[in-house]
């Protein structure tokens, strides 16, 4: 008889079990279909001088790209830390300039300092899309091979980076 | 009387000239758009997500649909545009997700509620008729006899 009267308590554990994850969880965070597969290709100009830039001039190592643009408030919130990991020089650090005026770009560039050893220029976002880029910044861990390893969709923090990305970063360096 | 009902027909005639001169095509093609709208209608917009591709006005939405445009000029087929888009964004983008290991929880849960509650309201209903049937049974003790033969003395009265 008493066990009868634990079942609606047991059902109703295990909803608001469900419920209490699904509210930490953030609906903006879609895993990446990207994860494992090859960084798709693109040739695109460079923010400073008349250069290109392909993924492929990276192969070899292990890089960081990075999209953003000056219009982009998350992105003023995740650049010190893009800026202080520069300074360590762990891995080159690719900036992509998602649909922004060159003019801002580099304005902005010089106002929060500069952790890209480029940045290419993705004036109209179709490059954004073969990278499924939704909402900016995002960024990508791409392997020797130029396979991405890692997305993070959102700022990357520094917990993130302590806790995932370097170690990554220094197991794919080996 | 008159003069206020050609007024208030007036107004939604307005309002629907007003709405049409809205709504013009994007593109010159008619056929493309209409393929466009039923590709669009069943993929998730990702920057406000209770919105279809379709019907979202988000900047990344109108990128999104002049992509699909382009692939539809290039001859490409709507399974081949669904697989572009899944490819780059994730099943996420279908609100159709497709029917693999990862989403049986999802397709054919619901079905396993409703499997569990059959069970449950059959067990429950056989459970109580064997407890009727265990109680019409037994033969009422004399205490029992005694308290009904009162009962019944008393509504007699």
């Amino acid at each position: 008889m008493k066990k009868r009267f634990l079942w609606p308590l047991g059902l109703f554990l295990v909803l608001v079990g469900f419920l209490a994850v699904g509210l930490k969880r953030d609906p903006s965070m879609v895993p990446s279909p990207l994860v494992g597969k090859p960084a798709p290709a693109f040739e695109l100009p460079r923010l400073e001088g008349d250069q290109r830039f392909a993924p492929k001039d990276m192969l070899g190592q292990v890089w960081m790209f990075n999209v953003w643009a000056s219009w982009c408030v998350a992105c003023r919130e995740e650049h010190p830390v893009l800026v202080a990991l520069a300074r360590e020089k762990l891995l080159p650090i690719v900036g992509l300039n998602y649909k922004d005026q060159p003019a801002d770009a580099a304005l902005w560039l010089q106002r929060h300092g500069n952790p890209y050893g480029l940045s290419a220029v993705d004036a109209d976002g179709r490059v954004g899309i073969d990278y499924g880029v939704y909402g900016v910044p995002e960024t990508y861990i791409v392997d020797k091979a130029g396979v991405i390893r890692f997305k993070q969709i959102g700022p990357v923090t520094r917990e993130v980076l302590d806790k995932t990305i370097r170690p990554l970063v220094q197991e794919l360096q080996r | 009387m008159m003069r206020r009902f050609v007024m208030a027909l007036a107004f939604a005639l307005a309002c629907g000239v007003a709405s049409a001169n809205e709504a013009k095509p994007l593109a010159e093609d008619p056929v493309v758009e209409q393929r466009l709208i039923r590709i669009s209608e069943d993929i998730r917009c990702l920057v406000c997500q209770n919105e279809s591709l379709a019907g979202s006005r988000a900047d990344l939405a109108n990128d999104l649909r002049r992509e699909i445009r382009k692939l539809i000029h290039e001859g490409k087929t709507d399974a081949e545009i669904t697989d572009f888009l899944v490819s780059r964004y994730g099943d996420f983008v279908l609100y159709r997700p497709p029917v693999k290991p990862l989403t049986w929880v999802l397709w054919f849960g619901p079905f396993l509620l409703l499997l569990g509650g059959v069970v449950f309201l059959i067990r429950f209903l056989r459970q109580r008729q064997q407890a009727h049937a265990a109680v019409a049974e037994t033969p009422l003790s004399d205490e029992e006899r005694r308290r009904a033969k009162a009962l019944l003395d008393a509504t007699e009265n």
